[in-house]
């Protein structure tokens, strides 16, 4: 038996011979690797700005909704019938141990109006917990205060959208806009979020205290209700508790007879997250099984091109087993051959995929992850492929007869 | 000594329905250090008994005792082993490996003993300068003359320090003038070095270097005669 780096070293050697070749066997398995790395990056990063999308939301959120109105048999959709008020949020927050924040909404479309500009946006009631509890930060100003609550003050908190929209580049800090004819202070803007997981402005928005909604907005449609409420989860693992403890409380609070229907619903927004997050993950699979088959191509390539190399070198062979060469060595001289091949293609295609994808990211604005796994996984399966496709020639070469071999013209 | 012995040797070809009896029992001996000619026509055996010989075959009947050793039962890695070791090859079309140099072609069979790379390319160094080839290490086969191929086929076959060179056809290819110098060169390895040369061939005059005529027809030896050499490269 020769020693491993001989064998190496003359497969290198032949490789080198045939420059050409090799080079054109290689694209075949660049272009496979590059396909794969390119791709599980493109889906990864998919994954990744759902993630970052849902966390522009706020993270570990459940939405506390009214039940639906029934009159005889017909029924209203969710929400249609206002069964929830402040009392109740005030109670989740002080009775279930698994919440760590509450913030009640009631929310309409109203006019706003600063000197000659106007524009309709929707206008949402709720305490100084929204911020915290969606994640946004204040760009300027403050926050509502308990007194802003108590005293249904008029101040409003406007989203980037409607101040560039009513002020221009004018600082709205202590202006007052008038919201449905209503006049109210400005104390702070939003920073700047984008749009939602759905597709809409977050940045379209007028906050205003709760009190203030319900008592000098929207009040006259159903007086001392709200909306709905988000309520924050203290972690991510008591989530499905909070949830339990919420709808027991509210069950008791609202006197739900055992067996009687809820007239409200409790939602678990990680639960959308996790099917959108499966919908990237499964879009990426996919995406990765097409290029997959592009790396199968190449591997075919390799096998291709190591049956057409053993008949051409028959000659070579003959005299490789003239001079002393065993069918092991044959063997292994070519399996090295194949390995050499399908490595270099590996590593030359991780790298032009990893610029594949980056161009990807950088043209179309969307992130682009090289997982480490990733690179592993293609790195290991086109060594596999050059062994195990180029098992089948080195093994034909190995058993050549020499006599035969050395009259091959 | 006997180098080699061959005894009532026999190789069936079976191509189905017919059967080729290549040889019909060739019996043989060789002494270390005879410079001799198998001779025959072309389908009188002759290169299937250069096969056996070589170790690149076995018989179908019959033993075969290479240095006392019977080889005339092995497997393929153990034939590949003797070939390696106690065989040296030079064939009718040289059998270089193309695109490789003169001193890579000689160092192969080095490659397959296990022997460092250091010392393997000392050893093909010196075997090129003994058939005279030195300042032409690096050339490739297709930047030499056929001669020049030649020689370094004979370099290969001499490297591992094999007893025995088998020469088939080695002149087929070449001019008369080279044919001399190869010959010559055959003569020169068998009287310094004392290495045993088996040359296989049709062409008569190939036999005046030689001592020693074994006529092969039909698979049987018809004459086996020792003779004085007409020429030698002492001469």
């Amino acid at each position: 038996m020769i020693a491993p780096e001989e064998i190496l070293l003359t497969a290198l050697r032949a490789l080198r011979t045939n420059k050409m070749r090799s080079l054109l066997t290689v694209l075949g398995m660049i272009i496979g690797v590059a396909a794969v790395i390119a791709m599980f990056a493109v889906g990864t990063g998919a994954q990744v700005r759902i993630t970052e999308r849902f966390a522009s939301m706020g993270s570990n959120l459940l939405v506390v909704f009214p039940g639906s109105s029934r009159s005889g048999g017909v029924r209203g959709g969710g929400g249609t019938l206002p069964t929830l008020t402040l009392e109740d949020a005030e109670a989740i927050l002080r009775e279930c141990p698994a919440v760590a924040d509450v913030a009640p909404r009631v929310s309409g479309r109203t006019q706003v109006v600063y000197g000659n500009a106007n524009w309709s946006t929707s206008t949402v009631g709720s305490t100084a917990s929204l911020l915290s509890i969606r994640n946004w930060t204040l760009e300027s100003g403050r926050n509502f205060t308990e007194s802003d609550q108590r005293s249904a003050a008029k101040v409003c908190i406007l989203g980037a959208t409607v101040a560039s929209e009513l002020f221009g580049g004018e600082d709205p800090l202590g202006k007052i806009v008038r919201v449905n004819k209503i006049p109210m202070t400005v104390v702070g803007l939003l920073a700047a979020k984008g749009s939602s997981a759905a597709g809409s402005d977050q940045d379209d928005t007028v906050l205003v205290p709760v009190t203030t909604a319900m008592k000098r907005l929207f009040g006259a449609r159903f007086p001392g209700k709200i909306q709905d409420m988000t309520i924050q989860a203290k972690s991510a693992a008591e989530i499905a508790a909070a949830e339990s403890q919420i709808t027991d409380l509210l069950a008791r609070r609202h006197r739900i007879r055992p067996g009687e229907e809820n007239d409200f619903t409790v939602r678990n927004l990680s639960e959308i997250m996790e099917a959108a997050q499966e919908g990237a993950r499964i879009m990426s699979l996919l995406l990765a099984a097409v290029a997959s088959v592009s790396l199968l191509v190449g591997g075919i390539g390799i096998m291709n091109i190591m049956l057409v190399s053993v008949t051409e070198r028959t000659r070579e062979i003959g005299i490789r087993a003239a001079v002393g060469a065993r069918g092991a060595d044959i063997l292994l001289q070519f399996l090295a051959e194949a390995l050499l091949l399908s490595l270099a293609g590996g590593i030359l295609g991780i790298c032009t995929g990893a610029g594949g994808a980056f161009l990807i990211s950088h043209f179309a604005d969307w992130p682009a992850v090289i997982a480490p796994e990733s690179v592993a996984l293609a790195f290991g399966f086109s060594a596999a492929i050059g062994v195990f496709f180029g098992f089948h020639p080195a093994w034909k070469a190995s058993r050549l007869n020499p006599i035969e071999a050395l009259r091959y013209e | 000594m006997a180098l080699l012995e061959l005894e009532n040797i026999h190789k069936t070809y079976d191509l189905g329905e017919v059967q080729v009896h290549a040889l019909r029992g060739v019996t043989l001996s060789v002494r270390k250090g005879e410079y001799l000619a198998i001779m025959g026509t072309s389908g009188s055996g002759k290169s299937t008994l250069m096969h056996i010989l070589g170790c690149l075959d076995t018989p179908t009947e019959g033993r075969y005792l290479l240095d006392g050793k019977d080889v005339s039962g092995l497997g393929g890695d153990d034939l590949a082993r003797i070939r390696n070791d106690r065989i040296g090859f030079v064939f009718q079309g040289f059998n270089l490996l193309a695109r490789t140099s003169a001193v890579e072609n000689v160092e192969l069979p080095l490659l397959y003993a296990g022997v460092p790379r250091k010392e393997r390319r000392q050893r093909a160094l010196e075997a090129l300068a003994l058939v005279g080839l030195s300042g032409r290490e690096h050339h490739q086969p297709h930047q030499l003359s056929g001669g020049q191929q030649q020689r370094v086929a004979i370099a290969r076959s001499l490297v591992n320090g094999a007893p025995l060179i088998l020469a088939d056809e080695p002149t087929g290819n070449l001019d008369t003038r080279t044919s001399e110098e190869v010959m010559e060169l055959f003569s020169h390895l068998n009287e310094t070095a004392g290495i045993t040369v088996i040359l296989v061939t049709h062409e008569p005059e190939m036999a005046r270097y030689v001592e020693r005529i074994v006529t092969i027809r039909d698979g049987l030896v018809v004459s086996d005669e020792a003779k004085a050499r007409e020429r030698s490269f002492a001469s």
